[in-house]
């Protein structure tokens, strides 16, 4: 029964400043369900994309019931029956079920032309032996739930035949109830024989449905395994041990006066009743799973998502930022997890980056003052150690870690209050992630605050003076970390999830 | 029933409806159904147009040379009818489908290999085409007498109580339809303006299928191009002069988005047959046609404004209560 | 993706001279093009290089090129405004409708500027105030403002403009330096200041390249893409006026197409369609390139139509051109 299916082996893969994975290897085998466990940056996403033909790696071997195969496109994963069911799944909003089922496989009618009473026939049998008979396949797609998209995405992967299925933490955004529906079509997956990777961090999940595990951590493979064999404690370990050289350089800092209070802070669909203060020379921490809410709280105190009530208190004024213009007025600013998309501009020099909020400051009734422009992004950029070759350089030449430092640097610039981090060290390469830590360190002695959040254990038990776990929009509670919290105890609160039934 | 209200066809044939029943009130011949088949046919052209333009859009391009296009295609057939009439005029158009099909796979390419955007390509061809007719023609224009009867009358013999030039359009309209909804290439089209990336993963080539956008948005302003010379029995540089922007103004009003993948045969028809209802009705009712310009632009704003409110997102929905709605 | 193994302790300001990198740029070469045509020009025809001449040939594209300092702006800030022309003939119009109404001179310069700007809002609103696409609203717009004028005027045309009111169109300055000319230097420096030197424009590069981090920066983009909107405006108001002046009438039909020609001269003038990059130096060689290839073919007794296939060609052939010699370069390296 347990055929080996596919078998990934030395597989290598870095991108400029970062090495996303490091020798991996990876077996699946027919009719299981093979677990990939990690922190986010751990190279669970690079790996799918090797498998999807997105990425080429740059050494290694995959091959396909033992032979030798290269994926050089998606197409040619495609063909070779791999497929992945995303966070976001990829399909097209506007196409009825039953094409996104079909599409580029339809069935024709005599005349070559594409026979839609038999792909909704079709569609509608595939459906329901998926247990999802009651999706309409000549709706649009955009008119599914989460939960009905991983069912189309599925059947999608059973029309083609696939062998492969990769699902990436299909679970993110399902209610309790759904995520009983998915598992149930795992098994029936498993039942025909399909190889599965199931990707999540959840690990009662894991154990309700994997046969196998393999972690991985800092773009390694740290250990796999039969799943009853290990304890969900070993598998912690393995997530969460560092190699000993990282350091967090948290400083003790008497921690001041209350600066920003949030109160009852509510969004209709995105998070509800947030509660908290932050003190002065305080590095409030934020863990939660992945889609717990805890970026859209942040946007909100940064002005981009509206708030249906609650308040937000910045030194004992009340604040209603509406814009992120008004939040940095105010004093609060930033960094965000999409550093590409939202951090930096990629195709304007590194200076224009970091002046960018601050040309107030540096222009003469509204000229720009190029010296003044300079001589503010060298003092900040000199602060966060920045590597570059010129300040005229184009920003997106930089390594990843060298963009977040011009985020940072350029918020600082700005002279802020409270700094917010939004998975600060995602994607960057080790000695970035230090500069960014130990300079976290030297804005609380400054009198900075600090709200950052992240999933990575290390970072926020190595950091946080304060830790605020979130769960499905909601704050579950606060830990204060005085060394005696334990990472499992973090991930157990954080992952959860049998209290909430839907 | 909100599944109904909220489908554009439905919409846009009420509103045209509404439009002739009004116009009816004042000028009572307007609802007989000679003048409405004469509006048809006198919309024919807009809409083989629209269907064009229709299939660039879905893929996230916009042709804006397919006025001109039409213009040169339909100056070539000219010339070529009044200095060899005998050459029968099925041939004829055929010659301004090949002529429109080059000049489509001419922006298609340079859009394909070099990745030049869309709406520079045709701007340039745009020009380029104008002047070519110039050129060919040597200044002068092709005047009705130099016409044959059958290239006059190709577009006006009646059949089934319909003129040629309306069965085109209903031809035209139908193949159409079959290619975009029951061929693969169709769905293509429609895949890879809705989502690029997913369509590469579905093993959909990009790039080629919206060359082959431009191909089909080329190959019907080339046939356009015989019908609107044969139709006004003028061949001149003049011909569709700014046209590009009414074709345009049809898909969206047809409820097309220029953000790509959106986008019914249908609705392309009955945008085009509301700018050709709007036209007939004013003269009808005694409102000036210069009217006409601007309340197609009323109806375009109008359009977008609708279109965008039917398009939006929704959150991610994290709370449970959103969930279980 | 080169990562210098460069010290972190004195990062230089810039690698390259900024007179380097300005030797090297789009402008240059357009440059480069003009003078070349220039030179042409005066073999092809012996009544090229005459002073009265040459100031001739600056009216045929200073009214277009006045709007395309400004189109620059917004298009280097990812919008595009296709309702100008449209713009210049509903001003054109209210100038001629308040004529009617016994306003002189300065009102009616006031007017035609003021209506300008009054479209531009309403493009800007619509496009930043509900979030639509602004290819769309202004083909909507082009419609509807040129719509107005033909309800106003039919067939019909407003003459009759007081003899002070010539001088914007038809008025010399200085020997052979005309009002517009003068008037289009002076806009031009006014808006290589503005892109190229203010806050303000720093901010619409920033928006155009990417208006998310833009907005996750405080840059209020809405607001600074509602200013650019009224001022195109604007300056269609302004190109409303000395057209008007120049021709002495309003028809409907003024300026029809010219929206095309103005989007040329900006495309060919080294700004990005998507957004993001751009010079207005480049735009105002446009310009001339432009004008110059119109007036030299005009010598040699080339019709307009025809000359529009060398512009298509040029602005085509421009933007071809650099990603044909990279694919090449690409290919020979490997």
């Amino acid at each position: 029964m347990s055929q080996l299916k596919l078998s990934l082996s030395g597989i290598s893969k870095s991108f400029p400043g970062v090495i996303a994975l490091n020798q991996v290897s990876l077996e699946l085998h027919s009719g299981q369900v093979t677990a990939l466990i990690g922190e986010n940056g751990a190279g669970k996403s690079t790996l799918v994309k090797v498998l999807t033909g997105i990425y080429q790696p740059d050494s290694g071997s995959i091959s396909i019931d033992n032979e030798l195969v290269e994926l050089p496109t998606p197409h040619s994963a495609f063909e070779k029956g791999i497929t992945a069911i995303h966070q976001e799944t990829v399909l097209f909003d506007e196409l009825s079920v039953a094409e996104n089922i079909f599409l580029g496989h339809a069935p024709r009618t005599r005349f070559r032309t594409i026979d839609w009473r038999k792909m909704h026939a079709k569609a509608r049998v595939l459906l329901h032996d998926i247990g999802a008979a009651h999706i309409n396949s000549e709706l649009p797609l955009k008119e599914l739930g989460i939960a009905n998209k991983h069912l189309v995405a599925v059947a999608r992967a059973m029309s083609i035949e696939a062998e492969i299925v990769i699902l990436d933490e299909p679970t993110a955004s399902l209610s309790h109830k759904e995520i009983e529906d998915l598992f149930d079509l795992i098994r029936l997956l498993k039942k025909e024989g399909k190889a599965i990777l199931f990707i999540s961090h959840k690990f009662d999940e894991i154990y309700q449905i994997a046969d196998r595990f393999s972690v991985f951590r800092d773009g390694e493979m740290v250990g796999e395994g039969e799943l009853k064999n290990t304890s969900q404690q070993d598998i912690v370990r393995l997530m969460v041990g560092r190699s000993v050289d990282q350091i967090f350089p948290k400083r003790k800092i008497a921690i001041g006066p209350p600066v920003l209070a949030v109160a009852n802070l509510s969004h209709p669909t995105e998070f509800d009743d947030i509660s908290f203060e932050l003190g002065k020379g305080e590095i409030l921490g934020f863990y939660g799973l992945v889609g717990a809410g805890r970026s859209e709280v942040m946007q909100a105190l940064f002005g981009i998502t509206r708030t249906a009530s609650g308040t937000i208190t910045l030194d004992g004024t009340a604040i209603k930022p509406k814009s992120p213009a008004d939040a940095i007025k105010a004093g609060i600013v930033y960094v965000p997890e999409e550093r590409g998309k939202q951090g930096v501009v990629m195709d304007l020099p590194v200076f224009q980056n970091v002046s960018l909020p601050s040309l107030h400051k540096t222009s003469k009734n509204g000229f720009l003052v190029l010296a003044r422009e300079f001589a503010l992004t060298r003092k900040y950029t000199r602060r966060m150690d920045l590597r570059a070759s010129s300040l005229s350089q184009n920003t997106g030449t930089l390594s990843g870690g060298n963009q977040q430092k011009i985020v940072i640097a350029k918020w600082l610039a700005t002279q802020p209050r409270v700094i917010i981090l939004d998975e600060p060290t995602k994607g960057i390469d080790i000695g970035s992630k230090a500069a960014v830590h130990e300079f976290m360190g030297d804005l609380v002695d400054q009198g900075l605050s600090v709200i950052m959040v992240s999933s990575e254990l290390p970072e926020i038990l190595g950091m946080s003076d304060r830790i605020v776990v979130m769960r499905d929009g909601k704050i579950v509670v606060i830990h204060k970390n005085d060394g005696t919290l334990s990472a499992e105890t973090l991930v157990k609160t954080a992952a959860n999830i049998s209290l909430d039934a839907a | 029933m909100s599944r109904l209200l909220k489908n554009r066809e439905i919409w846009l044939l009420l509103v045209i409806g509404a439009l002739v029943v009004a116009t009816t009130l004042r000028a009572p011949g307007f609802a007989q159904p000679a003048n409405l088949l004469d509006i048809f046919n006198n919309t024919s052209i807009l809409m083989i147009l629209a269907l064009g333009q229709m299939a660039v859009i879905i893929t996230r391009s916009i042709d804006l040379s397919m006025a001109t296009n039409l213009a040169l295609s339909g100056m070539i057939v000219a010339l070529t009818n009044a200095a060899f009439p005998d050459i029968p005029v099925p041939f004829l158009m055929v010659l301004a489908t090949f002529c429109g099909l080059v000049m489509g796979a001419f922006n298609g390419i340079l859009v394909w290999k070099l990745g030049i955007p869309a709406i520079v390509v045709t701007l340039g061809t745009l020009t380029i085409f104008r002047g070519l007719i110039f050129v060919i023609a040597g200044g002068s224009w092709v005047n009705a007498d130099k016409f044959s009867t059958d290239f006059v009358q190709y577009t006006r013999i009646e059949f089934l109580g319909l003129p040629l030039l309306s069965w085109y359009a209903i031809t035209i309209a139908v193949m159409f339809f079959v290619l975009m909804t029951r061929t693969p290439m169709g769905r293509a089209i429609y895949a890879i303006g809705v989502n690029p990336t997913a369509s590469t993963y579905a093993g959909i080539n990009v790039g080629r299928t919206t060359f082959v956008a431009f191909c089909i948005s080329g190959m019907l302003a080339g046939f356009s191009g015989y019908l609107w010379v044969s139709r006004y029995v003028i061949g001149s540089v003049e011909v569709a002069n700014g046209y590009e922007l009414t074709i345009i103004a049809a898909c969206v009003i047809g409820g097309i988005s220029i953000a790509g993948g959106v986008g019914t045969v249908g609705s392309a028809l009955l945008g085009a047959l509301f700018l050709g209802v709007i036209n007939s009705a004013l003269p009808v009712i005694n409102i000036s046609p210069f009217w006409q310009m601007a309340i197609s632009g009323a109806a375009i704003i109008l359009a977008v404004i609708l279109n965008a409110r039917g398009q939006k997102q929704k959150g991610r929905l994290i709370l449970k209560k959103g969930n279980t709605q | 993706m080169t990562e210098l193994p460069s010290k972190s302790r004195n990062i230089p300001d810039r690698l390259v001279s900024p007179i380097k990198t300005a030797l090297f740029s789009w402008p240059t070469l357009l440059l480069a093009v003009a003078i070349f045509i220039f030179i042409l020009n005066s073999f092809a025809s012996p009544y090229f290089l005459s002073a009265w001449s040459l100031s001739d040939a600056t009216f045929n594209f200073t009214e277009k090129a006045l709007i395309a300092l400004a189109m620059a702006l917004l298009i280097v800030s990812g919008e595009i405004d296709l309702s100008v022309a449209g713009i210049i003939a509903l001003a054109s119009t209210i100038m001629g409708l308040a004529l009617q109404f016994g306003v002189d001179t300065p009102g009616l310069v006031v007017i035609g500027i003021l209506t300008g700007l009054v479209c531009g809002a309403f493009n800007g609103a619509l496009v930043t105030g509900l979030g639509l696409p602004s290819i769309v609203v202004t083909i909507g717009t082009m419609s509807l403002f040129r719509g107005i004028s033909f309800i106003i005027l039919g067939d019909q045309a407003f003459k009759g403009y007081p003899e002070s009111f010539a001088f914007f169109g038809q008025g010399y300055v200085w020997w052979v330096i005309s009002f517009e000319f003068v008037l289009f230097l002076l806009s031009a420096a006014i808006f290589y200041v503005l892109l190229h030197r203010t806050n303000f424009g720093r901010h619409i590069f920033v928006i155009g390249n990417n208006p998310v981090a833009a907005r996750f920066s405080g840059v209020r983009v809405e607001r600074v893409k509602f200013v650019l909107f009224c001022l195109t405006g604007l300056m269609a108001g302004v190109a409303a006026v000395l057209l008007t002046s120049r021709l002495g009438s309003t028809r409907p039909s003024i300026a029809t197409g010219w929206e095309l020609g103005i989007i040329t001269m900006v495309v060919l003038g080294g700004v990005n369609i998507l957004g993001g990059t751009g010079s207005i130096q480049g735009v105002v060689i446009a310009a001339f390139v432009m004008g110059l290839v119109t007036f030299g073919l005009g010598l040699l007794n080339v019709p307009g139509i025809v000359m529009s296939i060398f512009i298509g060609a040029l602005l085509i052939g421009v933007i071809a051109l650099p990603i044909l010699l990279t694919r090449l370069h690409d290919r020979v390296s490997r």
